[in-house]
């Protein structure tokens, strides 16, 4: 029931690119500031419309290494520089926000975009916007579940009386602006706890796989637990899509060079807040060859992109890109390797299949 | 593969790393009793769909039915286990203190503590094993290995109890690792996040030598 433009029939693939707004460098190995980071995020996004892909989702996130803490403000002025790319959260923390102004801002950015605008609702694997905004992750279940349930009140636009415990009560409170299309897009962020799942099928809200680490297979039952809660649950099963890392370069070599340092310092630097021993080239070479990483020349990522997107039967696939100080020219060689090479071959490497 | 005296296991906790070790355990031929914090029809369909051929029960059937009980629920809800149903049951301890989920360490956490002694403690006529938390939950779903493959890792086991340690050691090796005793439970802080243990993903020779042993 949410989505707009669902094909009635028929396969409809969608190929799009995330960023959590990693700080680039220039060629000669100087670090963009916050807001030098933010204005080449727009760039890449305008490159990646120009380019044909579907759809840019940029995550939220609160900490030094990463430049985007405000997503629909960053997507509103991508909005205003692109005609087609869909625009994405990835995700909007709701637990740790309120939803009327999760609905507001992304409404506004609805309107900006002539409605390009889709809210993935997630948890994210961060939690400092817990005590930044004054929750406790302890009440992590109850403020998702409240709020989930509050914003998809919000979502049919018409007046909402509520009542919770984690925000004040509303009372057929009416919250503008209305969007064009009389709803807003909006899907779920899971990375692989099956009540989430389940939660995206009660509220009939699609489904992306978050798929950071280890082989995708592993998420096959996870959508087809979604399938089947949706029809349990007497909701709509909506296609599924996926998100994961990667990195494209003229060869695999090439990709390779450039994605391993950048990605141990993305990783080691999350790693040591969370305990984790650092990031080895093993684990590196494993995610590469079986796991997660879509690292390498357009022909192998496009390979390994179609088998899993086959795999777990999605049609949306995103690509993390540009983890760590990746130089801001490799970032945009790997977006228009993305768009120019790989995602004409993985559709038909999936085309093929159908036949 | 499965070993001799244990043939049931039960796993509390539903998540992402109680399904994987539900998964394993089915693999290698045990019968596995899954439950969650709440009603075991809230984990009908989970457990139908991801870990088929488990029974989706509740906390205390679980813990009664197991041989070996896993205890996979988030460490800060640790005084909502059964802890009259866990009276004399072998326990695996795979929880991990996890700061997305348990909030600050010190308000489940005593400094001077373990979190598998706090585990211990908490349930005091229960026999604690610290074994299955250090290896990353998609790293324990695709890893299993047969006996001798030269591809097998190893998983580290403490506890109080030479013979706990080797019922857990004979259950690990059947879900397709080598299980590598360390000693004492204490011992198991070498384990836990932050410390050299924790995301090991190695072979035998590798962990011994990370863990200085």
């Amino acid at each position: 029931m949410p989505t707009k433009k669902q094909p009635k029939t028929g396969k409809h693939y969608s190929f799009g690119i995330d960023t959590f707004g990693d700080l680039p460098k220039t060629d000669d190995g100087v670090l963009f500031t916050h807001a030098a980071a933010i204005r080449h995020v727009v760039e890449e996004a305008v490159l990646a419309d120009k380019l044909g892909i579907d759809s840019i989702g940029v995550g939220e996130h609160h900490r030094s290494d990463f430049s985007i803490s405000s997503p629909e403000t960053v997507l509103a002025g991508i909005a205003t520089r692109t005609k087609n790319i869909k625009l994405a959260s990835a995700v909007t923390v709701l637990s740790s926000d309120d939803p009327v102004r999760v609905f507001e801002r992304f409404a506004t950015l609805d309107a900006l975009s002539n409605g390009r605008a889709q809210v993935i609702l997630g948890r994210g694997s961060f939690t400092e916007s817990f005590p930044l905004f004054g929750f406790d992750l302890r009440d992590y279940e109850v403020l998702f579940e409240e709020k989930v349930e509050l914003f998809s009140k919000l979502l049919d636009e018409k007046p909402v009386s509520w009542k919770g415990t984690t925000r004040p009560d509303l009372i057929d409170a009416d919250v503008f602006p209305k969007t064009e299309s009389g709803r807003l897009d909006v899907a779920v962020g899971v990375g692989g706890s099956p009540e989430s799942v389940i939660r995206a099928a009660k509220y009939g809200f699609p489904l992306v796989l978050a798929i950071i680490g280890g082989a995708p297979d592993r998420f096959a039952p996870y959508v087809e637990l979604y399938r089947h809660a949706a029809k349990d649950l007497g909701t709509t099963a909506h296609p599924v899509g996926m998100h994961s890392p990667g990195l494209i370069a003229d060869t695999d070599e090439e990709a390779r060079r450039i994605a391993w340092p950048n990605f141990k310092t993305a990783w080691d630097r999350i790693g040591k807040s969370r305990g984790w021993p650092p990031y080895t080239r093993e684990q590196f070479d494993y995610e590469i060859e079986h796991g997660s990483l879509y690292v390498g020349s357009p022909e192998t990522v496009a390979k390994k992109i179609a088998r899993a997107m086959k795999v777990l039967d999605v049609t949306r696939f995103d690509m993390v890109y540009g983890q760590g100080p990746q130089k801001a020219s490799a970032r945009l060689r790997s977006i228009e390797l993305y768009a120019t090479k790989v995602i004409p071959r993985v559709r038909e490497l999936l085309e093929e299949d159908e036949k | 593969m499965k070993s001799n005296a244990v043939k049931t296991i039960g796993i509390l906790g539903a998540g992402k790393v109680g399904v994987v070790l539900a998964q394993l355990a089915l693999k290698a031929g045990y019968t596995v009793y899954l439950s969650s914090s709440g009603p075991a029809d809230r984990i009908a369909l989970t457990t139908k769909i991801l870990t088929p051929g488990a029974h989706a029960v509740s906390n205390s059937e679980a813990a009664r039915l197991g041989d070996i009980i896993i205890l996979a629920i988030p460490l800060s809800k640790y005084k909502t286990l059964p802890v009259k149903a866990l009276e004399g049951k072998l326990v695996i301890d795979a929880m991990n203190y996890w700061d997305e989920v348990d909030g600050p360490r010190a308000d489940t956490v005593p400094d001077t503590m373990s979190s598998s002694e706090l585990i211990q403690s908490f349930l005091s006529s229960s026999r604690v094993v610290k074994a299955l938390s250090h290896m990353g939950y998609h790293e324990l779903h695709d890893t299993p290995k047969q006996k001798g493959d030269e591809q097998r890792k190893a998983i580290a086991i403490a506890g109080t109890n030479k013979s706990d340690r080797m019922a857990v050691a004979s259950f690990i090796d059947s879900l397709g690792f080598d299980p590598l005793d360390i000693g004492e439970l204490k011992v198991g802080k070498k384990l836990e996040p932050g410390q050299p243990g924790f995301g090991a993903n190695l072979h035998l020779t590798s962990l011994k030598k990370l863990l200085n042993l």
